[in-house]
Parts: C-alpha cells; structure tokens; sequence
C-alpha cells in the first residue's frame, strides 16, 4: 500500500467506528488478538536484523498468499515517515511499539481494517480482529479461520504442554488477548469509575485507556481485557470478559440515569455548552477536544443533543488526533496549527459551516 | 524509555494538567498505579511480568540459587536468564524447554496455571527439533562470520540449508 492509498484511508472509517451494532451506545468495539511465532526464528528481542529482514519477506509473501480467502494490503511500516505511523496507531490497526520500533516491520490491512496482522512487534505475528459494538463471538470465529489459514502455511512456535510460545511469558497458551472498549462517562462523572477498576482487577481483568497499554483513559474510553492466557480455553477467556460487560453497562446507565434524575437541567446545560465549544472553537486541543466530544456523545446517547449521529462523534474521536488532521488536510503542522486546524474541522462537522460541508459531499469528494 | 522511580521499562506516559505547565511523567505499571492510586496494584494476580519476577524472587529464590540462574545461557539463541529478567522478554522458543526450572513457577505466578488447554494447531505437530536446530546454527554462522571463520561458516551454511530442504 502507498502513501496515496493511507490518505484515501484517511478519508473513510474503520468498520468498526460505525457506531452499530449491540449495546454500541457504550460499547465501542470488541476486539481479539493473537500473539504467534515462527518455530524455527528467535523471537524479536534476539533476532538480527537479517532474521528480521526474513520474516517480514516470509511473512508478507504469505499473508498475501491467502488472497484466496481474505484480500489483505501490506504496509511496510519501517518505510512509513513518522506521521504515517502515527496515523496507523491512531486508528488502531497497529501498536505503538511496532510504529516506534527499528528494522523491518509491516502490518497487514484489510479493507474494512478489521482485520490487521502485525509483522515483527513484540512477537512475529500479533493477528487482530475489531468489531462493532459487543460482538465477540463472531470476532473469535474470523480470528479462529485466520490463525489456521496462516497455520497452513507456517509452522508456529508451540508446546504440547505450555501452548503456543510467547516472547513475554505474560502471553503464552492460547496468546489471546480479548478486549472490549467501553464508553463510560457517567461513571467518570459521578466518581465511581475507580471502585468500578479495583473490582475488575479483583477478578483477574485488565483495564486500559484508548490505546491499550500504556495510555491514559482518553474521552473516557476504556479497554477492559483479559490478563491470563494460559491454563484457559479460548472459549473460557471470550467468556470471562463478556460476562463482566452486562454488569459495567447497568452500571454506566445507572450512573447515567441518576444525573438526569438528580439534575437534568444541569447535565443538559454541560452536554449544550460542550456542544457549543467544539461548534464555535477557533483553536483547540486534542485533549479538550476528546474531553468535549465525550460529553456530547453522552448526550446524544441520552436524547439531549438531537441532530447527531454517534457515527460522526466516532469517527470526529478519530480524526481530530494529530496525525489524522495532517493526512486529511495534508500538509505538517505544528501544535498551534493543528489546534487551529482541529477546530476548523470540528466547525466543518458539527458547527455552522456544516451545511457547506454537506453540499459538498453530496457532490462527491474533493479532487 | 525508562521510568522515573526504578529501572524498568515506562509503559505508562502521563500528562498532568493540573497547575502551570503541563508535566510530563514516565513510569511502569508498578510505579503508575503507585502515581495514580496513591497505592499498590492489586495482588489477585500478578499483573505483570516485572511484579511476578518480583514476587517470585522474595519467595522462592535464594541470592545463590538466583546468581546460578542467571548465569546459565540458551544454548539455541544465547540469551541467559539475567537478560531475561533484565529486558522481560525471551530469546527463543526453546527458552521455555532450558529455563523450565525457573519459568514454572513464574508461569504459575503471572497465571495461576501451568498448562495449556485451549487451541491446538491443526496440522500434526510437526518435529519442532529442526526449527530448533535452526535457530542454533543460524546464530553459529553468524558468529563464525564475526570471527572471519569462513571454513566453519560455510560448513554450518550447508547444515542449514540441508535442514530447511528436509521440511
């Protein structure tokens, strides 16, 4: 894939920000991934840069050799100028660890990028698969294919009694990470998000911000997920995690429920207001801008913002962040700029020069 | 980067906005919670790798039993078991076979488990000794070209060539 092509993807949305789909009002996506390695490589921390040169070659040739069954594009992530790698990190198609990290690397994309396998990050393959609201079942059987798919065609690192080998121990046996990410601003509103934590951590749950390890909760969006991999069926682990998501969903609308109980007039003055920043600002923050659009989303979801579909919210969440506004609009920008920038395009989106805006896409796209 | 409070890896990239300037604070899991909690994780399960090595090493080793540990090496990729816990990541798959003493417990600790019981490749499990034996004489040849050992080199060359036409 070049260049050209991560613009136009720069265009459209993932599948999964469609804002459908089950309980999508609070859950985001469903996502699965799994850690895999090559049997007769050694794992990345050990590998020369001529092994690594290897696998991604080995790698690429086979994932494309699946054409038969899914059409996948291969980006060379280490041919990538820092923006572009941003970018894919934005959008969730691949870690930050493999955008900062050195030699060959590449991930492999779908079109509707619900698919994406990463080549070379902490293990030789992390396969990945995103849905729409909470749908992890049918995220299992895609990702269930595609491991045999590319199991025909490799021999992968596994032991009969510790399962398939890991480079961290953290993630050996079945290697799979299962992750819902949820919206859960009434809960950060009303203070109980941190007694909400400690029990899922109680029960052997993970929970993450935006952008899985190592980010802090952005808009108030958190990865809940599995911790232990071994000694568990895939079967047990999907279980493990979508049985806790009823639980935190009655939560989040109970918390929702009582500030509109305790003080419509005043959640609808916020949601409005907030509303109004992000339509009338002339420079803004990523953080604000995340900060605000989580409040409006609520909103909608609450039927106090009319007009407003969660789609576009979702797909503002995305394209608001750094990278995105230097694909979209094309050119580097600093800070200043892109705050500058960021606001333009919000107006464009939500605000008075929307209609304009409206016109012109029922035309077709720019040139 | 490295956390600001101890010597491992910084996972957690903090952004404080109270105040003047925004500040900007780089920590491990351990340290993060400690930052944002104002406590200690959880101990239901070890959450990660550096706690686990953490707890094992305060329960189960020795200072002695550890400094032999942590001498013995992977006769495959080289890595030996100080590294390990240095840098949280192993060498090889065959780490899990020479470093099965040590790793037990640890799996234990991060898993509350020692053995698999989900998902199985489905192809017959091919001999996983050649893909090990190739990993070995991979790095030997490169060793032997650092040592401008071009005999043995080339003769380790045709080993490996011989192993990967016998798949």
């Amino acid at each position: 894939m070049t260049v050209l092509e991560l613009s136009e993807l720069a265009r459209s949305n993932g599948e999964w920000l469609r804002g459908t789909g089950p309980e999508a009002d609070i859950v985001i996506s469903s996502r699965i991934r799994l850690a895999r390695n090559l049997a007769d490589f050694p794992f990345i921390s050990r590998a020369t840069p001529a092994d690594r040169t290897e696998l991604d070659r080995c790698l690429r040739d086979k994932l494309l050799k699946l054409a038969d069954h899914i059409q996948l594009n291969y980006v060379e992530v280490s041919k990538l100028p820092a923006v572009d790698r941003q970018f894919l990190v934005e959008r969730q198609l691949i870690s930050r660890e493999l955008a900062d990290a050195q030699g060959a690397r590449g991930v492999a994309i779908d079109a509707r990028e619900q698919v994406s396998v990463m080549v070379n990050e902490e293990d030789h393959l992390r396969i990945q698969v995103i849905h729409c609201g909470l749908d992890l079942e049918p995220a299992w059987e895609q990702i269930n294919h595609l491991d045999d798919l590319i199991e025909s065609h490799v021999t992968y690192a596994y032991h009969p009694r510790l399962g398939y080998l890991t480079a961290c121990p953290t993630n050996v046996g079945t290697g799979m990470r299962v992750s819902v990410m949820l919206h859960l601003p009434a809960l950060v509103l009303t203070r109980q998000i941190d007694k909400v934590f400690r029990s899922l951590q109680k029960i052997g749950l993970a929970v993450r911000g935006l952008y899985g390890e190592g980010t802090q909760a952005m808009g108030d969006f958190y990865q809940i997920s599995n911790q232990v991999t071994l000694g568990r069926s895939e079967a047990d682990l999907l279980k493990q995690v979508r049985d806790v998501v009823p639980t935190i969903i009655e939560y989040e609308r109970k918390a929702r429920d009582f500030l509109i109980r305790e003080s419509r007039e005043n959640l609808h003055d916020r949601v409005s207001r907030d509303y109004g920043i992000l339509c009338s600002a002339h420079t803004i923050s990523s953080e604000e801008t995340m900060h605000l659009l989580s409040s409006v989303r609520m909103g909608v979801n609450l039927g106090l913002i009319r007009h407003l579909e969660i789609a576009t919210l979702n797909k503002l969440f995305i394209h608001t962040q750094p990278a995105h506004l230097q694909k979209l609009t094309g050119t580097q920008l600093d800070t200043e700029h892109r705050n500058i920038e960021r606001a333009r395009y919000l107006r464009r989106h939500l605000g008075r020069d929307k209609e304009d805006e409206d016109l012109r896409e029922s035309r077709g796209p720019a040139a | 980067m490295q956390c600001q409070k101890c010597e491992k890896h910084a996972t957690f990239h903090i952004t404080e906005l109270m105040g003047g300037e925004p500040l900007e604070l780089h920590f491990c899991e351990e340290h993060a919670c400690e930052y944002l909690n104002g406590d200690k994780p959880a101990q239901a399960a070890a959450t990660t790798l550096a706690s686990a090595l953490a707890q094992q090493l305060a329960i189960g080793q020795t200072a002695e039993e550890l400094a032999r540990a942590d001498k013995r090496a992977c006769p495959v990729c080289g890595i030996t078991f100080y590294e390990f816990r240095n840098q949280g990541r192993l060498g090889c798959p065959y780490d899990y076979v020479c470093f099965e003493e040590e790793l037990g417990p640890l799996l234990i600790n991060i898993h509350t488990e020692a053995t698999h019981v989900g998902k199985r490749p489905r192809r017959s499990l091919p001999n996983t000794d050649r893909q090990i034996e190739l990993i070995r004489l991979r790095r030997e040849m490169k060793e032997a070209v650092a040592a401008e050992d071009y005999e043995l080199a080339s003769s380790l060359r045709d080993r490996i060539r011989t192993l990967e036409g016998s798949a």
